[in-house]
């Protein structure tokens, strides 16, 4: 088993020793409870990351409008959420407006508010992503006679897009971390499990340094998706 | 064909058009010359909208486009624009980009933009660059399909903003004979360009331009030959 050939009484002794720790232990029979909550985890982010994108298209959009209201709706939004705690956020949606309008599981309130947050970042980085194509490419489209939404539709976002999708995982990585915040509000997500395995059986150690790794596995897997996708569109 | 009247542009406190009057006539090419500062590719600009001016008034085929109540994307539909970055579409083929606002501009048929889009390839020497994409041109042929690009539109009037200035020399000359033959077949023209040779061989008239007035105009010749104002003399006295 051991590349190196160990005296046999001493080999056996460490793997023994190493399987009877007790946080070994612990850990290992509740991976399957960890992971589940990886998976809730990763659920919270994918669907957050999916409407903060919608949301951020239009609000990122409307920021450029040179229609006032829009732009100051947009303003406003964008200001709002990165301009406060999503720990905050989170709490006030919870529990100070979702109560007011519907009855709201945790998993609904996490992914509000997870959504509206990524929103506001996304909403910048689309922002951004259509002030770096070139002004030339909207005056030539203009010029052909199309419309501002044409020349939107047709010209400036299949080009911002590529721009875009870089930052665009970095923000999926930023919400995947940031779904450990939803614990607050007993979403069982990745750290809440990790907390309630944690105040059972106090192995701090072995607990938390496995939630961590699981998350840095997830992180880790995005950003080689992060690199591939961005190889691809290089050489396109 | 155009006529403008004291067109006024400031940008902030800059004043860069002071009053520019001109009428160009059908089929006439006007190439416009003077030193940079001098108002002349906003001139050009303000003539699209791409700039919208301060002050008066500009008609394009008896159409006021400075009225508030016209619709620009229909007057800019007649008006082709080739720009001196060429600005085509860097996500398209070069025959997308030339079809692209016929077929969502105009409603063209996907079939007939095609032949049209061939047909313009073939009139500036580009057949065999249909499906390449603009990365893969030289500066002289992006320019060539950008041409053709504006010429999809079967545009009135065409407006060239210094086609050759951001060429390699070698490269200019393939441009200036896409633009003559266009000239030739009786183009209405509007040419802001430091080609002296282009503008004496092919303009019918010549517009000197300084600090955001025309200072002196009329016929190639005369201009390059016996400028009258001062300030010609001297910029052609640099320039020649």
């Amino acid at each position: 088993m051991l590349p190196i050939e160990l005296p046999g009484i001493f080999a056996v002794n460490l793997v023994d020793q190493f399987l009877a720790i007790r946080g070994y232990q612990i850990v290992s029979s509740h991976m399957g409870y960890l992971l589940e909550g990886a998976v809730l985890t990763l659920k919270i982010t994918v669907i957050s990351v999916f409407i903060g994108m919608i949301l951020g298209l239009i609000a990122g959009l409307c920021k450029l409008s040179s229609i006032k209201i829009l732009n100051g709706i947009a303003t406003a939004y964008i200001d709002f959420f990165r301009g406060t705690p999503l720990y905050v956020q989170i709490l006030l949606i919870y529990f100070g407006i979702l109560p007011l309008l519907f009855n709201a599981g945790e998993f609904t309130a996490a992914i509000i508010a997870c959504s509206l947050n990524s929103g506001a970042y996304i909403a910048e980085i689309v922002r951004a992503g259509i002030q770096a194509v070139d002004r030339g490419q909207m005056e030539a489209a203009r010029s052909l006679g199309m419309t501002k939404n044409q020349a939107m539709k047709l010209v400036i976002l299949p080009q911002a897009y590529k721009i875009v999708i870089p930052p665009l995982i970095n923000e999926f990585i930023a919400v995947l971390k940031d779904t450990s915040l939803v614990a607050v509000i007993s979403a069982e997500e990745l750290t809440l499990r990790g907390k309630l395995l944690y105040s059972t059986t106090f192995e701090a150690a072995w607990v938390w340094g496995t939630v961590a790794m699981i998350y840095f596995v997830m992180t880790k897997l995005l950003s080689i998706l992060g690199d591939w996708v961005e190889r691809r569109m290089a050489t396109e | 064909m155009i006529a403008v009247k004291n067109l006024h542009k400031s940008f902030g406190h800059l004043e860069v058009l002071r009053g520019i009057d001109c009428h160009i006539a059908p089929s006439e090419v006007v190439c416009v010359i003077g030193p940079s500062g001098s108002g002349k590719s906003t001139f050009l600009r303000c003539i699209n909208q791409l700039e919208p001016a301060n002050d008066g008034h500009i008609f394009i085929d008896g159409e006021e486009l400075t009225h508030p109540k016209t619709d620009i994307n229909k007057i800019r539909q007649q008006v082709g624009m080739v720009f001196q970055l060429f600005n085509l579409f860097p996500h398209k083929t070069t025959l997308d980009n030339i079809t692209m606002a016929p077929i969502k501009v105009r409603g063209m048929n996907q079939g007939e933009a095609h032949d049209l889009a061939m047909d313009l390839l073939k009139k500036v020497g580009l057949l065999d660059k249909a499906d390449v994409f603009p990365a893969k041109l030289s500066g002289g042929q992006k320019q060539r399909v950008a041409i053709a690009r504006a010429l999809a539109m079967q545009p009135k009037v065409m407006l060239f903003d210094e086609p050759t200035s951001a060429l390699d020399p070698e490269m200019v000359g393939e441009v200036l004979a896409v633009m003559k033959d266009l000239a030739y077949e009786g183009m209405t023209m509007v040419v802001v360009t430091h080609e002296m040779g282009f503008a004496r061989e092919v303009g019918d008239r010549v517009l000197f331009m300084d600090e955001g007035l025309i200072v002196e105009e009329g016929l190639p010749a005369d201009i390059f030959d016996n400028p009258q104002n001062l300030r010609t003399q001297a910029f052609l006295s640099k320039v020649l």
